[in-house]
């Protein structure tokens, strides 16, 4: 096996170690909920957020020393897109249904 | 590898296929693009979702409804399979002309394997929740979940069709350049999809489960 | 309107303009442009049969619930409406995917981003805008769709649907769409303004991050379209503040545009008339959209023809001039000759007066509280403004008539007007270095390219249109029934689903992706020209530009013109 692909296949196995790990913690966390409920789903989407973060460096090898320039801007673009159409379609839903109560 | 050879998202093929390695780029970066807009899709269907978290109409609940150790079990299947594709490329990216293709074959018969596993208890799932009364027309609740879930096992059904095609073709074409750039592409369908994952068992079933 | 009439004719402009100016021969993907186009064309042949077979939604542009759910609908059209508007929307998306593709990784050698013609600037933010705008259309439609026909309950009455959520996704959707339609024409006044103005682009970085602005801020206003549904004033001010932002780059482009002109030799051609038109009328639109971007004005004439009057106000001398400009500017680089002239103009004449006549009443109207989509005129003291506005119609009528016989005569006399070398209003971009039409590959060679204007700085060095050293072999890919197979059987799947005729609409999804998984298997897509042909065709071109005499710009509308504009001094 070439040095590279030693390098790139370990990429892969860490990857998964780590995201097995990430996925254990967001599970335990609600099985044997030791925090009130605001807590634990925060510690959850924190869990859930680092795991795609794991899957974008080593799943899909993008980092920000690594991609090329216009994959970065793509994802970070659309990433502001998503939060935008994202958060505010749950302010407003939420705000109306807050008045209509 | 230096920064001039990654050309695009995912396993780039570098020196080992150099005509591919560039014909790649126009290729993967296109369906990266629509990886992004499919994502729009998916974030709008979560959106939804969250605003009708309460608007149950005194039918069946999440907390009631979901199961914890099934959606573990189908997390873990798909993350494995995201593993074992990763596996797959790699073994497309350093065989050598003239060796066996039966390594590549082997790994993408395992990823395949495991995303029909997913499908499968999900389809189980989704059925057990029609016998207790679960069904989409139930409530707004049920509604957003039947959209959002399903959708994501739509393509996962998808992305397991296009990897038969893929097998198919590599034993009738060959792994020829074509042949490689839409793997390449079913590589980074297949990851997307275990991300969307990861949002739902965060959002849709780890939330439901919160007391 | 929208999404029959804009957006194909965008479409068209884009796909035919953008490859030419960025020095390529083709879109990065040509099959799937074949795709987008037969999905749009079998979106248009669905709801154009919905005028003799059923009865199409009446549920409006935007299709509203709970009007468009089964129970206050319970006929076709909504389906009509639904598929026709899926179909539309995925080639749409398709298309928008294509151009950033395109522009990102196909522009010539030495063609920076900062170094593109202002067109391809507006027509990647528009294909980014149609990326991300496109999908919230798709999930709204689908969900509607899913109501209908699987009786779930997003936007139903009862057992918990919310129908606000629609009118939330309708319009994440429909406000970029705006932005999508208004971007390609600013392209189209940035090259014709400076072209006509025979000057550079002023401000050519500010117009490209106004553009960029434009795009980004397109996605933070959407709530404006639905002021009045309820939510909290501080949620309206916001968005209120954000759209009354988003005239601001606006504004920076028009004022680029006047600067252009100042101190250039402006020359009055049809392009140039509707861009002046443009100018004045297009802002007096803006300044009553900055009124309805105050929450508290907007509750005032929400639902009125107040609103009718803004929106068509930017639409006709913002998008329909900018296109009619588009559509005389570069007819003669298409097809090898120039349209008529005084048609033009009588055409120009027409549509300006025709859309103030038909337009202006409806701003007093709306202010009066005549309120839109009603059947019946409650108030007699709105009929003589109604009357005016229709005999504003009727000059409209005439306008589109004008443009019908513009086009016979132009046809008719085309001998007499051809532009075959291919520059007849002495332009700054690459297309104009070709011939007019041009080869199917374009460029016999790629070209190099140093700075902005690149031509146009070729030709004041004289050195334009030079022989190439040598000619090459070039691939360019064969005709393919795939976009069509594709295109008709998913309009034949989605009259299915309307009907609910399943086994059609089965058989018409499985053929489209059958096309799709049979083409994957193809090789051998591409045929070759062979050098020497590329050779002739070429030397041909070459033997007409030597033997052209070169124009100057008074006569550039006179049959003296043979596309051979008098290099600049």
């Amino acid at each position: 096996m070439s040095a590279e692909r030693r390098v790139e296949t370990r990429e892969y196995v860490l990857g998964f170690g780590v995201a097995l790990l990430l996925t254990g913690a967001a599970f335990a966390a609600v099985y044997w909920q030791k925090f009130a409920a605001l807590p634990t789903l925060g510690i959850v989407f924190a869990l859930g957020l680092t795991q795609v973060i794991v899957h974008f460096r080593f799943f899909l090898h993008v980092g920000f020393k690594k991609s090329a320039r216009e994959d970065l801007q793509l994802i970070l673009f659309s990433a502001l897109i998503v939060a935008l159409m994202v958060s505010g379609t749950l302010v407003v839903l939420l705000n109306l249904r807050g008045r209509m109560l | 590898m230096s920064k001039g050879e990654v050309r695009h998202v995912g396993l780039n093929l570098g020196a080992t296929d150099a005509i591919a390695h560039r014909k790649a780029e126009r290729a993967v970066f296109g369906f990266w693009v629509f990886l992004m807009s499919d994502a729009v899709l998916f974030a709008l269907l979560f959106a939804t979702y969250g605003s009708m978290l309460g608007a149950t109409a005194g039918g069946p609940t999440a907390a009631a409804e979901f199961k914890l150790f099934s959606a573990l079990f189908e997390t873990l299947i798909l993350l494995a399979s995201s593993f074992t594709f990763g596996m797959a490329s790699i073994a497309m990216k350093y065989r050598k002309a003239g060796e066996s293709l039966a390594p590549l074959l082997a790994w993408l018969g395992v990823t395949l394997a495991l995303g029909m596993t997913f499908l499968g208890m999900e389809l189980h799932d989704f059925v057990g929740m029609f016998q207790v009364g679960a069904y989409p027309s139930r409530s707004g609740f049920l509604s957003a979940f039947f959209a959002l879930v399903p959708l994501h096992g739509l393509h996962v059904l998808g992305g397991s069709i296009w990897l038969l095609v893929m097998m198919v073709q590599l034993a009738s074409l060959g792994a020829d350049a074509q042949v490689k750039i839409n793997i390449l592409k079913l590589g980074l369908f297949w990851h997307f999809l275990d991300i969307v994952w990861i949002a739902i068992f965060s959002v849709v079933y780890l939330q439901g489960l919160i007391r | 309107m929208v999404f029959f009439m804009a957006m194909p004719f965008i479409a068209g402009l884009l796909n035919y303009v953008v490859p030419l100016q960025i020095g390529a021969r083709d879109v990065a993907f040509p099959l799937l442009n074949a795709v987008s186009f037969w999905l749009t064309a079998g979106a248009a042949a669905l709801m154009m049969g919905s005028l003799v077979i059923g009865r199409f939604s009446t549920g409006g542009w935007s299709g509203y619930p709970p009007y468009t759910e089964l129970a206050f609908s319970p006929g076709v059209g909504p389906d009509y409406w639904i598929w026709a508007v899926t179909l539309g929307s995925i080639g749409s998306t398709l298309t928008g995917l294509n151009f950033i593709v395109t522009i990102f990784k196909m522009r010539a050698p030495g063609m920076h981003m900062m170094r593109m013609p202002l067109f391809c600037w507006t027509a990647l933010c528009t294909a980014i805008l149609m990326i991300f705008a496109m999908p919230p259309l798709t999930v709204a439609t689908a969900l509607l769709a899913l109501d209908r026909y699987l009786g779930y309950h997003f936007f139903t009455n009862d057992l918990g649907g919310n129908m606000m959520n629609y009118a939330n996704l309708f319009w994440l959707f429909g406000h970029p769409e705006v932005y999508i339609l208004i971007l390609p024409a600013f392209g189209v006044y940035s090259e014709v303004v400076s072209t006509f103005s025979s000057k550079a682009l002023y401000g050519y970085t500010s117009l490209a991050v106004a553009t960029s602005a434009i795009a980004v801020l397109s996605f933070t206003v959407w709530v404006h379209h639905f002021f009045t549904m309820g939510q909290s004033s501080n949620i309206n001010g916001a968005f209120g503040i954000a759209t009354m932002a988003i005239g601001i780059p606006t504004g920076v482009k028009i004022y680029d545009w006047i600067w252009t002109m100042f101190r250039g030799e402006v020359r009055f051609t049809v392009p140039m008339l509707y861009s002046l038109a443009f100018m004045v009328t297009f802002v007096f639109g803006g300044f009553s959209g900055i009124i309805l971007a105050m929450p508290p004005l907007d509750f005032q004439v929400h639902n009125t023809v107040f609103l009718i009057a803004h929106f068509h106000n930017m639409l006709i001398p913002g998008v329909l001039y900018g296109l009619l400009a588009g559509y005389h500017y570069w007819f003669p680089k298409a097809f090898g000759f120039r349209l008529n002239e005084r048609w033009g103009r009588i055409a120009f004449g027409c549509w300006v007066a025709g859309f103030y006549v038909t337009f202006m009443p409806l701003y007093v109207l709306g202010l009066s509280g005549m309120v839109r989509r009603a059947q019946e005129v409650f108030d007699p003291a709105f009929r003589p403004w109604l009357f005016v506005s229709l005999c504003g119609a009727l000059l409209l009528l005439c306008a589109l008539c004008s443009l019908g016989v513009q086009l016979w005569v132009s046809v008719r006399e085309r001998a007499q007007n051809r532009v075959f070398v291919g520059d007849p209003w002495d332009g700054r971009s690459l297309e104009w270095s070709v011939s007019a039409p041009p080869p199917a590959y374009v460029f016999a060679v790629i070209p190099e390219v140093y700075e902005r204007d690149a031509f146009y700085e070729s030709k004041r060095r004289h050195d334009a249109r030079r022989r190439p050293a040598r000619y090459e072999d070039i691939e360019l890919p064969c005709n393919s029934a795939v976009g069509v197979t594709i295109g008709l059987s998913a309009a034949a799947a989605a009259f299915g689903l309307v009907w609910h005729i399943w086994w059609l609409a089965s058989v018409g999804v499985v053929l489209v992706w059958a096309a799709v998984i049979a083409r994957s298997f193809a090789r051998n897509v591409n045929r070759l020209v062979p050098a020497a042909e590329v050779a002739r065709t070429e030397e041909r071109w070459l033997a007409a530009v030597a033997a052209s005499p070169p124009i100057a710009r008074p006569v550039e509308t006179t049959s003296l013109n043979r596309g051979l504009a008098e290099s600049a001094s």
